[in-house]
């Protein structure tokens, strides 16, 4: 797992060699004299071999140093955590909303396959999946924001100013990143749920006098949840990522609001640590979901 | 085996000795006919209605069961025996597939009745096991808690205590080694005769009156094959469990019912005494059939 965080950010590395444009210029501006650049350049280490500079950069990493960012003198840690917070907490509340809607209607249509609400649903699914999401966030600001006056839209309120403030206000955001997501998800929900109560033993839970119900809790969920899970994981993991749209729609200092400006600015300690971020966070979930797959299904943890 | 009502008051103190050995004598089919009716179908008829035209796999299908009766149904693939079955333990609810026809247990009429009625009956007084001992139980569950299933169902007062040791009493009397063990044990760790006979002691758990086995054997070698079917001998003669055997083996049906229903196409084309329809059928293709039995005897 390690492995992936280091030629991660070796890809990162190389990569910056190749992007036209470097920190020092940023910096300083294009009228900024040779001496200047070169002496900043030497100040920033930019003047160093390639290689060197990452195994330096690596080195500090190990130890839990991720360097000063070049534009804004603050140490990458301090400027990071709030963002992280922000986006950890955005995405801690789509992830519930996306499983407060995909898992009632996964459950309902598959148990009612078939009917009208059924169909309706389906049809809703889909436009639900088809609408980018800067364009539900806009119309979640104008439905919530300026008509039903639910939240301001654009007044992000800090977690340091007041916690249910600022929950209060990532709703709305939230919604907007979960609902393709949910559409999604109910959709695997139902056809996992159909295909498993075809399978013979749900036959079986049926002959010994279970009730409909009684076969989908107590006997078809279970299966139905494994196929879902790793596409949970992917959209718990992509959530945490952030998502750079909902962020600047709802105009939230999350942490690809940070990476983006970043990138743009050459501040290349505040881009590689928001990428091992990111990357952590994938390996992490991707850990996790592979034990509760172990965990729900004993075929899994025996090999 | 003792009878779970009576478990449900006194716990199992002398459990019978499991004699592998002793032969399970059956009784004769004259002894079972004179016994009280415990099943009886009236002109079912099943129709499936997938396609434009419906079609029709089960045409007047007519059986009478007695207590402690082991009643074959015989007949080529495709002839309808798994659907008659299947519409006899209630498992066929597809709203494509239309019934007709009566099912009466007690003074109950299965077909038509509610499924909250038919429920109440179902894993509880009447049973089912299936071909398919690989996919038949949840995989994802212990062994333990599928043997109890209908017990919880149908006797949910019952303690934890109280259910683990029935589920232990069945397990063990259905031949399955350390039960304590496989109680604990996933289906994927189990090999197929003993899936088969953990699905026969959580059948059987309930004390049901009637078992019904759909080609319980077809999946598993002969040598376990042999041995199921003496458990069913067994189950028969010390419980009186009626036993509604499929097969299309029919020396094995020779060996253990006491009439034999022939199907063909969705139809009962011969019906009787399993001796008599071997000794003496009176329809062509019950002769072929018999024919096509290996002569060889094990
Ligand atoms: N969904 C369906 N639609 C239409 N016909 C079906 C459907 N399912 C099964 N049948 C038909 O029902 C008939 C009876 O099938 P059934 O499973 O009862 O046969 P069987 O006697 O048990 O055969 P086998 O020995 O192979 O188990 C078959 O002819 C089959 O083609
Ligand atoms: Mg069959």
């Amino acid at each position: 797992m390690l492995i992936t965080l280091v030629v991660v950010s070796l890809c990162l590395y190389l990569s910056f060699q190749l992007i036209s444009g470097d920190p020092a210029t940023r910096m300083l501006g294009t009228s900024a004299t040779p001496e200047r650049l070169a002496a900043l350049r030497q100040e920033l280490g930019l003047d160093q071999p390639v290689l060197l500079q990452y195994v330096r950069w690596l080195g500090a990493f190990v130890t839990g140093d991720l360097g000063t960012s070049y534009v804004y003198h603050q140490p990458v840690t301090e400027l990071l955590s709030s963002k992280i917070i922000v986006t950890l907490s955005l995405a801690l509340l789509s992830f519930v909303f996306m499983c407060i809607i995909a898992f009632p209607v996964g459950i309902y249509t598959a148990k009612h396959a078939g009917s009208v609400l059924d169909r309706i649903v389906l049809v809703v699914n889909q436009v639900i999946m088809a609408i980018p999401p800067f364009f539900s966030g806009i119309i979640i600001s104008w439905v919530f924001g300026m008509i039903l006056h639910l939240f301001a839209p654009g007044g992000y309120i800090s977690y340091t100013k007041s916690i249910p403030q600022f929950v209060g206000y990532l709703v709305f955001p939230a919604i907007a990143i979960a609902l393709p997501r949910a559409a999604q998800a109910a959709r695997l929900i139902r056809g996992s749920i159909l295909e498993e109560a075809s399978k013979n033993y749900t036959r079986t839970a049926y002959s010994r006098g279970n009730s409909t119900n009684g076969v989908l809790f107590n006997h078809v969920l279970k299966h139905a949840f494994l196929p879902v899970l790793t596409f949970m994981g992917m959209s718990l993991g992509n959530m945490l990522a952030g998502s750079l749209v909902v962020e600047r729609v709802f105009n939230i200092p999350g942490i690809s609001n940070t990476l983006l400006t970043s990138i743009g600015n050459r501040d290349y300690p505040v881009v590689l640590a928001a990428v091992m971020w990111i990357a952590s966070i994938i390996i992490i979930i991707n850990f996790l979901v592979d034990v509760l797959y172990r965990v729900i299904d004993p075929r899994t943890a025996e090999e | 085996m003792t009878n779970v009502r009576e478990l449900t008051s006194q716990a199992p103190t002398n459990l019978p000795e499991r004699s592998s050995s002793s032969p399970h004598i059956l009784a004769s089919p004259e002894e079972v006919a004179a016994n009280e009716i415990v099943l009886e179908v009236k002109d079912l008829c099943i129709e499936f209605h997938d396609h434009k035209l419906p079609e029709r796999v089960v045409e007047n299908f007519n059986l009478v069961l007695h207590k402690g009766e082991i009643m074959g149904i015989v007949g080529e693939s495709g002839s309808g025996k798994s659907m008659s079955a299947l519409a006899i333990a209630g498992l066929l609810n597809r709203k494509t597939i239309s019934k007709s026809g009566q099912i009466l247990f007690e003074d109950k009429d299965f077909l038509n009745c509610d499924r909250r009625c038919l429920r109440k009956y179902q894993g509880d007084e009447i049973s089912i096991i299936f071909q398919e001992p690989m996919t038949s139980l949840n995989p994802l569950h212990r062994i333990g808690r599928q043997v109890e299933e209908s017990l919880r169902i149908h006797h949910p007062r019952l303690s934890k205590a109280r259910r683990y040791e029935l589920a232990i009493y069945t397990m063990r009397a259905v031949g399955l080694p350390e039960p304590e063990k496989v109680y604990r044990m996933y289906p994927h760790e189990l090999s197929g005769g003993m899936r088969q006979r953990a699905m026969i002691a959580a059948a059987m758990i309930g004390d049901p009156k009637i078992l019904i086995a759909d080609e319980p054997t077809t999946a598993l070698d002969v040598t376990i094959q042999a041995q199921i079917i003496d458990l069913l001998k067994e189950i028969n003669v010390s419980q009186g469990t009626a036993i509604l055997f499929i097969s299309h083996d029919l020396s094995l049906v020779e060996q253990l019912c006491h009439r034999v229903i022939v199907m063909q196409q969705g139809k009962i084309i011969e019906t009787g005494i399993t001796h008599d329809v071997f000794t003496n059928p009176q329809e062509a293709y019950t002769k072929a059939l018999i024919d096509a039995i290996p002569k060889v005897e094990l």
